[in-house]
């Protein structure tokens, strides 16, 4: 079983890397998305809501299809890697984008009144009063989001990516030792999601502490 | 050219094929989801109790489905069982198991939900009128947190919905297995033909979440949750 | 000594939400340096009367004059207005984000573009003033009501208005937390600064304001020097308020 760990090391390591960037790229799909939609700004309000209902209604896994399979036939090609970091930004920004403008809804009337009283802008108001608070709000949804995202990284398998649960299903065939490589499988993304949930969690009451004091 | 590829969706029999294999997903979806609410629902009221016992069983089977992939629960399922339990069980039979389970999880957890999110003052008037448990659960909490259930569950089932596009990983046939068949004979003949199909498929997903999703989304506006 | 032009003007002003009339023909002039209380019955319009002269609630006729300028037009700049009309509300609302000194620095800085040692000066200079200069780099999470509206106030003041707006800024603290608050208040009316405040606490709007408006239901029932007011209200509506509020 030891020598399959090398194997298991960089599934680990890639799956982390793919998710990350795919995180970080939906958390500024998904800001960018919900103050569009906060403004209301004409036209381009409306390109967003279409992008949120199709990226939310269809499966990860068709997308990354249609990404690696479909769109090369109409000469636009894209590495595994890239495709799989675009359908997660894809799919990852518009969950974002929710979470996103549910905080920014849940900034008080008044703390933008008392902006608008001391003379800020509306842009003043976004970057000190609004977006700040609003962040504040977003971190147990965008930390949820965060696991959900990493699960979901699993379904990269489809097209070849050798993240943890492709490397799996192919050293089960290699190797046959089916019990031990679907326990290292788990193994892996525990590994990975244990520690980012207490990490959540203390981020979580940190945050809510720091802007509310309890 | 484009043109070319779009017409092996209206030939021979292909659109009855690839809307057989939508049936398929959405069977097992379907069945998967009945089973979820109703075993949820019970469990879920189960673990509405205080007692420890009954808490960290059930949280512990919660937390594993929510923090281990579906895929890979298929994964472990469909290869688990042959190796081990020498039970050799049809893909479709293993979607349905992972997927009952999964949703039962998730169920449980949004019942329980409900009822703790009603007012603490609710479970105190009933008592104070002099309501057994189970009255109390029966008149009060469960006909008010029925109506809070409602949405996260749709949301629950469009999610089963799209999760159901991983059964082709473990060789279902549903729509995606039907669709690579049929990018396979018209490869040649037509290159841009899995743009065409598959693009088809992601519309057929969309076709039945979406308005899911919009329903849920009218409910919660008109109970204004 | 030459007559000086009301530095707040209003004329009939009305306001309405959708059809229901809110705000009913309202008369004010208000001199430089006056202090008036205004007072009334829940839901009499007080607070969007306020409003309405900061330009946080739109008005459907009528006329506001601030030092001769009609604020009423489709072209006010409002942002410009309210460097010069200050507003402090209920709930104090300090930004969360910052600290405190980052609150009152934030519009002298981002909308004044004053330079920082300058603003930095006054704002502890009137920290000090109000007795809360230790707590320039604390929290809002870490203050009390009353010590965040009185950081509030000192927000209002660093941006230099001719004019203060108090929305019932007394409201939701604690009883002890009341004087400190009013004690500031006070402060800046023998300073000599211009201040339209509703508030419920009676005793405070004798003490502080020279003229008292009584309103209800949308419209101004009584106007008068403070004493005159409260020694002798003309209209039944102000006696029977007044008479409510002595148990």
């Amino acid at each position: 079983m030891v020598d399959v760990l090398p194997y298991y090391k960089t599934a680990l390591w890639l799956t982390i890397k793919l998710a990350s960037i795919g995180i970080v790229f939906a958390i500024i799909v998904g800001m960018i998305c919900s103050v569009i939609q906060y403004f209301k700004v004409k036209v381009i309000t409306n390109i967003v809501q279409i992008y949120l209902e199709i990226a939310r209604n269809t499966p990860l896994l068709i997308q990354l299809f249609f990404l690696y399979y479909g769109l090369p036939k109409v000469g636009i090609k894209f590495s595994e890697e890239l495709c799989g970091i675009i359908g997660l930004t894809f799919l990852g920004g518009s969950y974002m984008a929710e979470v996103f403008r549910a905080g920014m809804e849940a900034v008080t009337k008044s703390q933008i009144e008392a902006g608008r009283a001391i003379g800020l802008s509306n842009v003043q108001l976004m970057r000190y009063v609004i977006i700040p608070q609003a962040f504040s709000y977003s971190v147990p949804g965008f930390g949820a989001n965060c696991i959900f995202l990493i699960k979901e990284t699993s379904i990269f398998s489809g097209i070849a990516i050798l993240e943890l649960t492709n490397t799996t299903k192919n050293l089960m065939g290699i190797f046959y030792k089916t019990n031990e490589a679907l326990f290292m499988l788990v193994i892996g993304y525990l590994i990975i999601l244990l520690p980012l949930t207490l990490f959540l969690t203390w981020l979580e009451r940190r945050v809510r502490h720091a802007e509310f004091g309890n | 050219m484009l043109n070319s590829g779009i017409s092996v969706l209206l030939e021979g029999n292909n659109l009855e094929r690839l809307l057989n294999g939508l049936f398929v997903t959405l069977y097992v979806a379907f069945i998967a989801a009945i089973i979820s609410i109703v075993l949820g629902f019970i469990i879920g009221i189960i673990r509405t109790s205080k007692n420890k016992l009954i808490q960290i069983p059930f949280r512990i089977y919660l937390e594993l489905f929510r923090i281990i992939p579906i895929l890979v629960w298929l994964f472990v399922i469909y290869y688990i069982l042959p190796a081990n339990f020498g039970l050799n069980l049809s893909s479709e039979v293993v979607a349905l198991l992972v997927f009952s389970l999964w949703g039962i999880a998730e169920m449980s957890d949004i019942v329980r939900g409900a009822i703790i999110s009603l007012p603490k003052h609710q479970m105190e008037s009933s008592k104070a009128l002099g309501l057994s448990t189970i009255q109390m659960y029966g008149y009060v909490l469960i006909p008010q947190a029925l109506k809070r259930s409602i949405p996260p569950t749709i949301n629950l089932i469009t999610r089963m919905v799209k999760t159901t596009a991983l059964l082709t990983m473990i060789g279902v046939i549903e729509v995606i297995k039907v669709g690579q068949q049929i990018i396979e004979v018209n490869n040649r003949s037509y290159p841009i033909v899995s743009f065409w199909i598959y693009g088809f498929i992601f519309f057929l997903y969309f076709c039945i979440c979406f308005p899911l999703s919009r329903f849920s989304r009218k409910l919660e506006k008109k109970w204004a949750i | 000594m030459s007559e000086q032009v009301p530095i707040l003007q209003v004329k009939g002003l009305i306001k309405k939400y959708d059809d229901k009339l809110v705000l009913n023909k309202l008369d004010l002039q208000v001199d430089k340096g006056k202090v008036i209380a205004i007072l009334g019955p829940s839901g009499c319009g007080k607070s969007t009367f306020l409003r309405c002269l900061n330009g946080l609630e739109d008005v459907q006729g009528g006329e506001i004059l601030f030092e001769n300028k009609s604020l009423v037009g489709k072209t006010t700049k409002w942002r410009d207005v309210r460097q010069r009309i200050g507003m402090v509300f209920q709930s104090y609302d300090l930004f969360p984000n910052l600290t405190v000194l980052e609150n009152i620095l934030l519009s002298p800085l981002k909308v004044q573009k004053r330079k920082r040692e300058e603003a930095k000066k006054q704002a502890l200079e009137l920290l000090e003033r109000v007795g809360l200069a230790d707590r320039a780099n604390d929290y809002p999470r870490q203050l009390s009501g009353g010590q965040k509206q009185r950081i509030a106030i000192v927000r209002a003041l660093c941006i230099n208005p001719e004019i203060m707006l108090f929305d019932e800024v007394t409201a939701s603290l604690d009883p002890e937390m009341v004087r400190e608050v009013l004690d500031v208040i006070a402060q800046l009316a023998t300073q000599g600064m211009t201040m339209l405040i509703v508030t419920h606490e009676m005793n405070f709007a004798k003490l502080v304001a020279d003229e008292v408006i009584f309103m209800d239901k949308g419209s101004i029932l009584e106007q008068a020097p403070v004493e005159q007011f409260f020694s002798n209200p003309q209209t039944e509506r102000a006696q029977q308020f007044l008479n409510i509020l002595q148990f």
